[in-house]
Protein backbone atom coordinates (compact mmCIF):
# COMPACT_ATOMS: atom_id res chain seq x y z
CA UNK A 1 0.00 0.00 0.00
CA UNK A 2 1.40 3.40 -0.89
CA UNK A 3 1.38 6.43 1.75
CA UNK A 4 -0.67 8.35 -0.30
CA UNK A 5 -3.67 5.25 -0.51
CA UNK A 6 -3.08 5.92 3.43
CA UNK A 7 -3.48 9.10 3.61
CA UNK A 8 -6.40 9.10 1.08
CA UNK A 9 -8.42 6.68 3.38
CA UNK A 10 -7.60 8.63 6.96
CA UNK A 11 -10.43 11.45 7.41
CA UNK A 12 -10.23 14.15 10.06
CA UNK A 13 -11.44 13.04 13.21
CA UNK A 14 -12.57 15.55 15.68
CA UNK A 15 -12.41 14.80 19.32
CA UNK A 16 -14.42 16.33 22.11
CA UNK A 17 -12.47 16.78 25.16
CA UNK A 18 -14.04 18.03 28.66
CA UNK A 19 -11.30 19.47 30.88
CA UNK A 20 -11.39 21.16 34.01
CA UNK A 21 -10.65 24.46 34.46
CA UNK A 22 -9.79 26.83 37.49
CA UNK A 23 -12.53 29.59 37.42
CA UNK A 24 -10.66 32.82 38.61
CA UNK A 25 -13.94 35.36 39.44
CA UNK A 26 -12.18 38.91 39.93
CA UNK A 27 -14.46 41.28 42.20
CA UNK A 28 -14.45 44.67 42.66
CA UNK A 29 -12.39 46.67 44.09
CA UNK A 30 -10.15 45.27 41.70
CA UNK A 31 -7.35 46.58 43.31
CA UNK A 32 -7.76 44.68 46.61
CA UNK A 33 -9.23 41.59 44.79
CA UNK A 34 -5.48 41.34 43.37
CA UNK A 35 -4.20 41.66 46.42
CA UNK A 36 -5.70 38.63 47.53
CA UNK A 37 -4.88 36.71 44.82
CA UNK A 38 -0.94 37.71 45.61
CA UNK A 39 -1.45 36.63 48.60
CA UNK A 40 -2.97 33.15 47.93
CA UNK A 41 -0.34 32.95 45.37
CA UNK A 42 2.46 34.02 48.15
CA UNK A 43 1.58 30.95 50.07
CA UNK A 44 0.84 28.39 47.02
CA UNK A 45 3.65 29.83 44.04
CA UNK A 46 3.45 28.00 41.00
CA UNK A 47 -0.46 26.96 41.71
CA UNK A 48 -1.12 27.74 38.53
CA UNK A 49 1.18 26.76 36.30
CA UNK A 50 0.47 24.69 33.83
CA UNK A 51 -3.07 24.60 34.89
CA UNK A 52 -6.31 25.87 32.84
CA UNK A 53 -7.81 28.97 34.20
CA UNK A 54 -10.84 30.42 33.22
CA UNK A 55 -11.50 34.14 33.85
CA UNK A 56 -15.20 35.33 34.55
CA UNK A 57 -15.95 38.22 34.00
CA UNK A 58 -19.73 38.13 35.27
CA UNK A 59 -19.44 39.42 38.25
CA UNK A 60 -17.52 41.86 37.54
CA UNK A 61 -18.87 42.77 34.93
CA UNK A 62 -15.75 45.29 33.13
CA UNK A 63 -16.20 46.82 29.89
CA UNK A 64 -14.21 45.24 26.83
CA UNK A 65 -11.88 47.52 27.02
CA UNK A 66 -10.52 47.08 30.76
CA UNK A 67 -10.48 43.23 29.63
CA UNK A 68 -6.82 43.83 28.52
CA UNK A 69 -5.27 45.24 31.45
CA UNK A 70 -6.81 42.30 33.71
CA UNK A 71 -5.23 39.84 31.43
CA UNK A 72 -2.08 41.52 31.72
CA UNK A 73 -2.31 41.58 35.53
CA UNK A 74 -2.76 38.09 35.43
CA UNK A 75 0.02 37.62 33.05
CA UNK A 76 2.50 39.39 34.98
CA UNK A 77 1.59 37.07 37.86
CA UNK A 78 2.27 33.88 35.87
CA UNK A 79 -1.21 33.06 35.45
CA UNK A 80 -2.03 32.27 31.56
CA UNK A 81 -5.78 33.06 30.86
CA UNK A 82 -7.34 30.13 28.12
CA UNK A 83 -10.51 31.64 27.66
CA UNK A 84 -12.67 34.62 29.36
CA UNK A 85 -16.51 33.97 30.58
CA UNK A 86 -18.65 37.46 29.80
CA UNK A 87 -22.21 36.90 29.47
CA UNK A 88 -22.34 40.95 28.91
CA UNK A 89 -19.78 40.79 26.20
CA UNK A 90 -20.21 40.40 22.63
CA UNK A 91 -16.76 40.24 20.95
CA UNK A 92 -12.97 40.71 21.80
CA UNK A 93 -10.33 41.63 20.18
CA UNK A 94 -7.89 38.43 18.83
CA UNK A 95 -4.66 39.76 20.72
CA UNK A 96 -7.14 38.33 23.61
CA UNK A 97 -8.20 34.70 25.11
CA UNK A 98 -11.53 33.79 23.21
CA UNK A 99 -14.53 33.84 24.64
CA UNK A 100 -16.29 30.54 26.20
CA UNK A 101 -19.67 30.61 26.22
CA UNK A 102 -22.25 27.86 28.28
CA UNK A 103 -19.85 26.08 30.66
CA UNK A 104 -20.54 22.90 31.64
CA UNK A 105 -21.28 21.68 27.96
CA UNK A 106 -23.24 18.77 27.31
CA UNK A 107 -20.84 15.86 26.74
CA UNK A 108 -20.97 15.50 23.11
CA UNK A 109 -21.00 12.37 21.27
CA UNK A 110 -18.16 11.02 19.25
CA UNK A 111 -19.95 9.51 16.25
CA UNK A 112 -21.96 12.32 15.52
CA UNK A 113 -20.31 14.84 12.85
CA UNK A 114 -18.28 17.37 13.66
CA UNK A 115 -20.42 20.16 12.02
CA UNK A 116 -23.39 19.17 14.48
CA UNK A 117 -21.08 19.16 17.16
CA UNK A 118 -19.99 22.59 17.14
CA UNK A 119 -23.40 24.09 17.62
CA UNK A 120 -24.20 21.74 20.09
CA UNK A 121 -21.15 22.75 21.98
CA UNK A 122 -22.04 26.65 21.83
CA UNK A 123 -25.63 25.51 23.69
CA UNK A 124 -25.24 26.46 27.01
CA UNK A 125 -26.62 23.08 28.55
CA UNK A 126 -28.24 22.46 32.31
CA UNK A 127 -25.88 22.00 35.03
CA UNK A 128 -25.28 18.42 35.62
CA UNK A 129 -22.75 16.02 38.03
CA UNK A 130 -19.77 15.02 35.83
CA UNK A 131 -20.67 11.26 34.46
CA UNK A 132 -17.19 10.12 36.09
CA UNK A 133 -17.03 10.49 39.53
CA UNK A 134 -14.86 7.64 40.54
CA UNK A 135 -12.07 7.68 43.29
CA UNK A 136 -8.78 7.39 42.17
CA UNK A 137 -7.07 4.93 44.33
CA UNK A 138 -3.24 5.63 44.73
CA UNK A 139 -1.05 2.40 45.78
CA UNK A 140 2.06 3.97 45.93
CA UNK A 141 3.31 6.56 47.90
CA UNK A 142 3.29 9.67 46.19
CA UNK A 143 6.92 11.60 45.69
CA UNK A 144 8.45 15.10 46.28
CA UNK A 145 7.23 17.23 43.27
CA UNK A 146 4.49 15.13 41.93
CA UNK A 147 1.02 16.01 41.70
CA UNK A 148 -2.15 14.17 41.51
CA UNK A 149 -4.92 15.62 39.77
CA UNK A 150 -8.24 13.97 39.49
CA UNK A 151 -11.18 16.39 39.26
CA UNK A 152 -13.89 14.30 39.37
CA UNK A 153 -14.03 12.17 42.61
CA UNK A 154 -11.96 11.24 45.66
CA UNK A 155 -7.99 10.46 45.73
CA UNK A 156 -7.26 7.64 48.20
CA UNK A 157 -3.53 7.04 48.49
CA UNK A 158 -2.31 4.21 50.14
CA UNK A 159 1.01 4.72 51.05
CA UNK A 160 2.76 8.43 51.69
CA UNK A 161 2.73 11.60 50.60
CA UNK A 162 5.91 12.98 50.12
CA UNK A 163 7.44 16.56 51.07
CA UNK A 164 6.65 19.12 47.85
CA UNK A 165 4.00 17.15 46.60
CA UNK A 166 0.36 17.63 46.10
CA UNK A 167 -2.75 15.79 45.62
CA UNK A 168 -5.90 18.16 44.26
CA UNK A 169 -8.96 16.17 43.97
CA UNK A 170 -12.59 17.47 43.19
CA UNK A 171 -13.93 15.67 46.27
CA UNK A 172 -12.43 14.08 49.26
CA UNK A 173 -8.44 13.05 49.98
CA UNK A 174 -7.82 10.50 52.09
CA UNK A 175 -4.23 9.44 52.86
CA UNK A 176 -3.38 6.03 54.44
CA UNK A 177 0.10 6.82 55.19
CA UNK A 178 1.65 10.04 56.30
CA UNK A 179 0.88 13.16 54.52
CA UNK A 180 4.12 15.42 54.17
CA UNK A 181 2.89 17.49 51.22
CA UNK A 182 -0.02 19.23 50.21
CA UNK A 183 -3.81 18.41 49.77
CA UNK A 184 -6.58 20.44 47.88
CA UNK A 185 -10.28 18.65 48.11
CA UNK A 186 -13.37 19.83 46.78
CA UNK A 187 -11.11 22.21 44.37
CA UNK A 188 -13.49 22.25 41.65
CA UNK A 189 -16.17 23.84 44.28
CA UNK A 190 -16.84 20.77 46.28
CA UNK A 191 -17.29 22.77 49.94
CA UNK A 192 -18.27 19.02 51.77
CA UNK A 193 -15.13 17.29 50.92
CA UNK A 194 -12.88 16.34 53.10
CA UNK A 195 -9.21 15.72 54.09
CA UNK A 196 -8.04 12.29 56.12
CA UNK A 197 -5.01 11.00 56.97
CA UNK A 198 -3.32 8.32 59.28
CA UNK A 199 -0.44 11.05 60.25
CA UNK A 200 -0.39 14.84 59.80
CA UNK A 201 3.09 16.18 59.28
CA UNK A 202 0.78 18.45 56.19
CA UNK A 203 2.14 21.54 54.89
CA UNK A 204 -1.23 22.72 53.51
CA UNK A 205 -4.48 21.41 53.74
CA UNK A 206 -7.25 23.37 51.18
CA UNK A 207 -10.92 22.39 50.74
CA UNK A 208 -12.91 24.24 48.17
CA UNK A 209 -10.26 27.03 48.01
CA UNK A 210 -9.79 27.67 51.75
CA UNK A 211 -6.76 26.55 53.15
CA UNK A 212 -4.53 26.14 56.33
CA UNK A 213 -0.45 26.18 56.11
CA UNK A 214 1.35 24.01 58.86
CA UNK A 215 2.35 27.15 60.46
CA UNK A 216 -1.32 28.11 61.26
CA UNK A 217 -2.47 24.38 62.70
CA UNK A 218 -2.46 23.75 65.82
CA UNK A 219 0.96 22.01 66.98
CA UNK A 220 -1.53 19.00 68.73
CA UNK A 221 -2.92 17.78 65.43
CA UNK A 222 0.62 17.16 64.31
CA UNK A 223 1.72 13.57 63.88
CA UNK A 224 -1.76 12.07 64.21
CA UNK A 225 -4.58 10.57 62.29
CA UNK A 226 -6.86 13.85 61.70
CA UNK A 227 -9.77 15.25 59.24
CA UNK A 228 -9.52 18.67 57.60
CA UNK A 229 -13.56 20.25 57.03
CA UNK A 230 -14.71 23.30 56.05
CA UNK A 231 -17.09 24.91 57.91
CA UNK A 232 -18.26 28.56 57.74
CA UNK A 233 -15.04 29.75 55.12
CA UNK A 234 -12.86 28.02 58.34
CA UNK A 235 -10.53 24.94 58.06
CA UNK A 236 -11.24 22.61 60.88
CA UNK A 237 -8.20 20.06 61.81
CA UNK A 238 -9.78 17.61 63.45
CA UNK A 239 -7.92 14.51 65.70
CA UNK A 240 -9.32 11.22 64.62
CA UNK A 241 -7.66 9.57 67.74
CA UNK B 1 24.87 -9.44 31.00
CA UNK B 2 26.26 -6.73 33.46
CA UNK B 3 23.41 -4.91 35.66
CA UNK B 4 23.66 -1.11 34.74
CA UNK B 5 23.09 0.55 38.38
CA UNK B 6 22.46 4.33 38.87
CA UNK B 7 24.25 6.02 41.95
CA UNK B 8 22.11 9.16 42.32
CA UNK B 9 20.76 11.52 44.80
CA UNK B 10 19.04 14.76 43.87
CA UNK B 11 21.11 16.42 46.24
CA UNK B 12 24.78 17.67 45.42
CA UNK B 13 27.78 17.27 47.97
CA UNK B 14 26.01 13.97 49.89
CA UNK B 15 28.84 11.62 48.73
CA UNK B 16 27.62 10.35 44.98
CA UNK B 17 30.70 10.04 43.83
CA UNK B 18 32.67 8.67 46.68
CA UNK B 19 30.01 6.10 47.00
CA UNK B 20 30.00 5.16 42.97
CA UNK B 21 33.89 5.19 43.43
CA UNK B 22 33.48 2.84 47.11
CA UNK B 23 30.96 0.74 45.58
CA UNK B 24 32.77 -0.17 42.42
CA UNK B 25 36.10 -0.79 44.14
CA UNK B 26 34.21 -2.95 46.57
CA UNK B 27 32.48 -5.04 43.30
CA UNK B 28 35.41 -5.02 41.69
CA UNK B 29 37.55 -6.26 44.64
CA UNK B 30 35.16 -8.99 45.06
CA UNK B 31 36.50 -10.11 41.47
CA UNK B 32 33.58 -8.81 39.54
CA UNK B 33 34.28 -6.69 36.01
CA UNK B 34 33.04 -3.49 37.01
CA UNK B 35 32.92 -0.13 34.60
CA UNK B 36 32.01 3.26 36.49
CA UNK B 37 30.64 6.28 34.04
CA UNK B 38 31.32 9.43 35.15
CA UNK B 39 27.95 11.51 34.14
CA UNK B 40 28.77 14.67 35.79
CA UNK B 41 29.98 16.33 32.27
CA UNK B 42 31.45 19.41 32.52
CA UNK B 43 32.20 18.88 36.27
CA UNK B 44 33.86 15.58 36.53
CA UNK B 45 35.39 14.29 39.71
CA UNK B 46 35.12 10.51 39.52
CA UNK B 47 38.45 10.42 37.87
CA UNK B 48 40.11 12.13 40.69
CA UNK B 49 38.57 10.03 43.51
CA UNK B 50 39.85 7.08 41.80
CA UNK B 51 43.13 8.80 41.00
CA UNK B 52 43.04 8.57 36.89
CA UNK B 53 43.16 12.21 36.50
CA UNK B 54 46.30 12.04 34.68
CA UNK B 55 45.65 9.12 32.38
CA UNK B 56 42.47 10.58 30.66
CA UNK B 57 42.88 10.37 26.99
CA UNK B 58 39.25 9.92 25.80
CA UNK B 59 35.81 10.58 27.61
CA UNK B 60 32.30 9.59 27.47
CA UNK B 61 31.30 12.54 25.13
CA UNK B 62 34.08 10.96 22.32
CA UNK B 63 32.33 8.02 22.54
CA UNK B 64 29.08 8.45 21.95
CA UNK B 65 30.11 11.08 19.39
CA UNK B 66 32.26 8.18 17.45
CA UNK B 67 35.83 10.18 18.11
CA UNK B 68 37.09 6.97 20.41
CA UNK B 69 36.32 3.86 20.91
CA UNK B 70 34.83 2.37 24.03
CA UNK B 71 38.31 0.29 24.46
CA UNK B 72 40.51 3.38 24.04
CA UNK B 73 38.34 5.55 26.47
CA UNK B 74 37.89 2.98 28.96
CA UNK B 75 40.78 3.11 31.52
CA UNK B 76 41.99 0.39 33.85
CA UNK B 77 42.32 0.75 37.83
CA UNK B 78 46.47 0.22 38.47
CA UNK B 79 45.34 -1.30 41.80
CA UNK B 80 41.90 -3.63 40.88
CA UNK B 81 42.76 -4.73 37.23
CA UNK B 82 38.91 -5.30 37.02
CA UNK B 83 37.59 -2.01 37.58
CA UNK B 84 37.25 0.61 34.65
CA UNK B 85 36.64 3.91 34.64
CA UNK B 86 34.69 6.12 31.74
CA UNK B 87 35.18 9.11 32.47
CA UNK B 88 33.31 12.64 31.99
CA UNK B 89 34.65 15.23 29.81
CA UNK B 90 35.51 18.35 31.74
CA UNK B 91 35.33 20.78 28.57
CA UNK B 92 31.86 20.30 27.26
CA UNK B 93 28.42 20.51 29.08
CA UNK B 94 25.45 18.23 29.81
CA UNK B 95 23.92 19.29 26.31
CA UNK B 96 26.58 16.93 24.32
CA UNK B 97 25.51 14.28 25.60
CA UNK B 98 22.47 12.58 23.78
CA UNK B 99 20.17 9.33 24.38
CA UNK B 100 21.43 7.70 21.21
CA UNK B 101 24.69 8.38 22.16
CA UNK B 102 24.66 6.87 25.78
CA UNK B 103 22.53 4.43 24.93
CA UNK B 104 25.22 2.87 22.49
CA UNK B 105 27.54 2.92 24.98
CA UNK B 106 25.78 1.38 28.02
CA UNK B 107 24.97 -1.50 25.33
CA UNK B 108 28.23 -2.02 24.73
CA UNK B 109 29.67 -1.85 28.51
CA UNK B 110 26.57 -4.47 29.43
CA UNK B 111 27.92 -7.26 27.01
CA UNK B 112 31.39 -7.17 28.66
CA UNK B 113 30.70 -5.97 32.35
CA UNK B 114 29.31 -7.88 35.42
CA UNK B 115 28.13 -4.35 36.65
CA UNK B 116 28.12 -0.77 34.90
CA UNK B 117 28.15 1.84 37.75
CA UNK B 118 26.75 5.45 36.72
CA UNK B 119 27.80 8.24 38.72
CA UNK B 120 25.05 11.22 38.53
CA UNK B 121 25.47 14.51 38.56
CA UNK B 122 23.38 16.22 41.40
CA UNK B 123 20.00 17.82 40.03
CA UNK B 124 16.99 16.55 38.17
CA UNK B 125 18.03 17.66 34.75
CA UNK B 126 19.37 16.39 31.26
CA UNK B 127 22.17 14.91 32.86
CA UNK B 128 20.92 13.31 35.72
CA UNK B 129 18.21 11.85 33.82
CA UNK B 130 20.30 10.85 31.07
CA UNK B 131 22.28 8.64 33.86
CA UNK B 132 19.18 7.17 35.23
CA UNK B 133 17.65 6.67 31.77
CA UNK B 134 18.74 2.81 31.20
CA UNK B 135 19.42 1.79 34.88
CA UNK B 136 18.25 -1.61 35.90
CA UNK B 137 18.95 -0.66 39.58
CA UNK B 138 19.62 2.78 42.00
CA UNK B 139 21.25 3.63 44.71
CA UNK B 140 19.76 6.43 46.40
CA UNK B 141 22.43 8.76 48.36
CA UNK B 142 21.38 10.67 50.91
CA UNK B 143 22.59 11.99 54.51
CA UNK B 144 20.48 12.07 57.27
CA UNK B 145 19.36 15.52 56.72
CA UNK B 146 15.69 16.59 55.55
CA UNK B 147 17.23 18.35 52.05
CA UNK B 148 18.76 15.80 51.04
CA UNK B 149 15.50 13.16 52.13
CA UNK B 150 13.40 15.44 49.86
CA UNK B 151 15.73 15.83 47.25
CA UNK B 152 15.67 11.86 47.12
CA UNK B 153 12.15 11.83 47.71
CA UNK B 154 11.79 13.78 44.34
CA UNK B 155 14.39 11.54 42.72
CA UNK B 156 12.76 8.16 43.42
CA UNK B 157 9.41 9.83 41.42
CA UNK B 158 11.63 10.67 38.78
CA UNK B 159 13.36 6.92 38.89
CA UNK B 160 9.45 5.28 38.46
CA UNK B 161 8.80 7.75 35.71
CA UNK B 162 11.51 8.65 33.24
CA UNK B 163 13.95 5.11 33.61
CA UNK B 164 13.37 3.15 30.44
CA UNK B 165 12.11 0.61 32.82
CA UNK B 166 9.43 2.57 33.94
CA UNK B 167 8.20 3.59 30.70
CA UNK B 168 7.35 -0.40 29.39
CA UNK B 169 5.80 -0.99 32.97
CA UNK B 170 9.15 -2.23 34.70
CA UNK B 171 10.47 -1.02 37.57
CA UNK B 172 14.03 0.06 38.80
CA UNK B 173 15.02 -1.79 42.03
CA UNK B 174 15.84 1.08 44.24
CA UNK B 175 18.21 1.13 47.60
CA UNK B 176 19.00 3.75 49.89
CA UNK B 177 22.18 4.61 50.95
CA UNK B 178 22.30 6.80 53.96
CA UNK B 179 26.26 8.17 54.00
CA UNK B 180 27.74 10.63 56.33
CA UNK B 181 25.76 8.87 59.45
CA UNK B 182 26.88 9.98 63.26
CA UNK B 183 25.08 7.76 65.55
CA UNK B 184 25.69 9.94 68.42
CA UNK B 185 24.26 12.97 67.17
CA UNK B 186 21.41 10.62 65.61
CA UNK B 187 20.89 9.75 68.99
CA UNK B 188 20.93 13.29 70.10
CA UNK B 189 18.38 14.16 67.65
CA UNK B 190 20.46 16.28 65.43
CA UNK B 191 20.20 14.45 62.92
CA UNK B 192 17.61 12.65 60.88
CA UNK B 193 17.56 8.15 62.26
CA UNK B 194 17.71 5.74 60.05
CA UNK B 195 14.35 4.86 60.65
CA UNK B 196 12.74 8.48 60.29
CA UNK B 197 14.44 8.37 56.71
CA UNK B 198 13.05 4.42 55.96
CA UNK B 199 10.01 5.97 56.93
CA UNK B 200 9.74 9.34 54.51
CA UNK B 201 11.16 7.13 51.85
CA UNK B 202 9.36 3.73 52.23
CA UNK B 203 12.35 2.29 50.15
CA UNK B 204 15.05 -0.91 51.49
CA UNK B 205 18.44 0.48 52.93
CA UNK B 206 21.20 -0.74 50.87
CA UNK B 207 23.53 0.26 54.11
CA UNK B 208 24.68 2.71 56.24
CA UNK B 209 28.19 5.27 55.89
CA UNK B 210 29.55 6.15 59.13
CA UNK B 211 30.85 9.91 58.94
CA UNK B 212 34.09 9.24 58.77
CA UNK B 213 37.97 11.16 58.43
CA UNK B 214 38.97 8.03 56.57
CA UNK B 215 36.54 8.95 53.62
CA UNK B 216 37.84 12.10 52.91
CA UNK B 217 41.28 11.53 53.51
CA UNK B 218 41.30 8.34 50.78
CA UNK B 219 39.79 10.90 48.30
CA UNK B 220 42.39 12.73 48.31
CA UNK B 221 44.95 10.43 47.70
CA UNK B 222 42.57 9.21 44.79
CA UNK B 223 41.63 6.03 46.31
CA UNK B 224 38.46 4.78 47.40
CA UNK B 225 38.61 4.05 50.57
CA UNK B 226 37.46 0.40 50.28
CA UNK B 227 41.19 0.36 49.03
CA UNK B 228 43.14 3.18 50.89
CA UNK B 229 41.87 2.01 54.10
CA UNK B 230 40.02 -1.20 54.13
CA UNK B 231 39.76 -1.43 57.88
CA UNK B 232 37.87 1.61 58.07
CA UNK B 233 34.47 1.54 59.79
CA UNK B 234 33.39 3.43 56.42
CA UNK B 235 35.29 0.55 53.93
CA UNK B 236 33.39 -1.96 56.31
CA UNK B 237 29.94 -0.66 55.36
CA UNK B 238 30.62 -0.17 51.66
CA UNK B 239 32.01 -3.51 51.47
CA UNK B 240 28.84 -4.60 53.11
CA UNK B 241 26.65 -2.47 50.72
CA UNK B 242 28.63 -4.06 47.87
CA UNK B 243 27.24 -8.03 48.87
CA UNK B 244 24.26 -6.85 49.51
CA UNK B 245 24.04 -5.08 45.81
CA UNK B 246 25.15 -8.42 45.06
CA UNK B 247 21.94 -10.01 46.37
CA UNK B 248 24.16 -11.05 49.92
CA UNK B 249 21.78 -10.86 52.94
CA UNK B 250 24.11 -9.15 55.32
CA UNK B 251 22.99 -8.00 58.60
CA UNK B 252 22.68 -4.22 59.03
CA UNK B 253 24.08 -3.28 62.04
CA UNK B 254 23.82 0.10 62.89
CA UNK B 255 27.61 1.97 63.25
CA UNK B 256 26.62 2.55 67.16
CA UNK B 257 27.28 -0.57 67.78
CA UNK B 258 30.62 -1.32 66.89
CA UNK B 259 31.39 1.63 69.63
CA UNK B 260 30.59 -0.30 72.28
CA UNK B 261 32.12 0.93 75.78
CA UNK B 262 34.68 3.55 74.71
CA UNK B 263 31.20 5.09 73.38
CA UNK B 264 29.66 4.62 76.77
CA UNK B 265 32.77 6.38 78.53
CA UNK B 266 33.43 9.09 76.48
CA UNK B 267 31.29 9.38 73.78
CA UNK B 268 28.83 12.01 75.53
CA UNK B 269 31.44 13.83 77.08
CA UNK B 270 33.44 14.85 74.19
CA UNK B 271 30.31 16.31 72.97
Amino acid sequence: MTSAATIQKKSIRFRARSFVAFALAPEAPLGEWLRGLDRWTENSPGFFAGRPVVLDLNILKPNPREVAGLVAELAARGIRIYAIEANAIDALGPELPPLLRGAKTAIIDEAQAPSSQTAKAAAPAKLEEPPESSALIIESPIRSGQSVFHPHGDVIVLGSVGSGSEIVAGGSVHVYGTLRGRAFAGATGNGKARIFCQKNEAELLAVDGWYRTADDMEPSSRGRPIQAFLDNGVIWVAALD
Amino acid sequence: MAKVVVVTSGKGGVGKTTSTASLGAALAQAGKKVAVIDFDVGLRNLDLVLGAERRVVFDLINVTQGVAKLSQALIRDKRVDTLFLLPASQTRDKDALTEEGVANVIAELREKFDYVICDSPAGIERGAQLAMRFADEAVIVTNPEVSSVRDADRIIGLLDSRTLRAERGESVNKYILVTRYDAARAARGEMLTIDDVLDILSTPLLGIIPESEGVLRSSNVGSPVTLNEPNNAAARAYFEAARRLQGEDVPMVLPVDRRGLFDRLFGRRAA
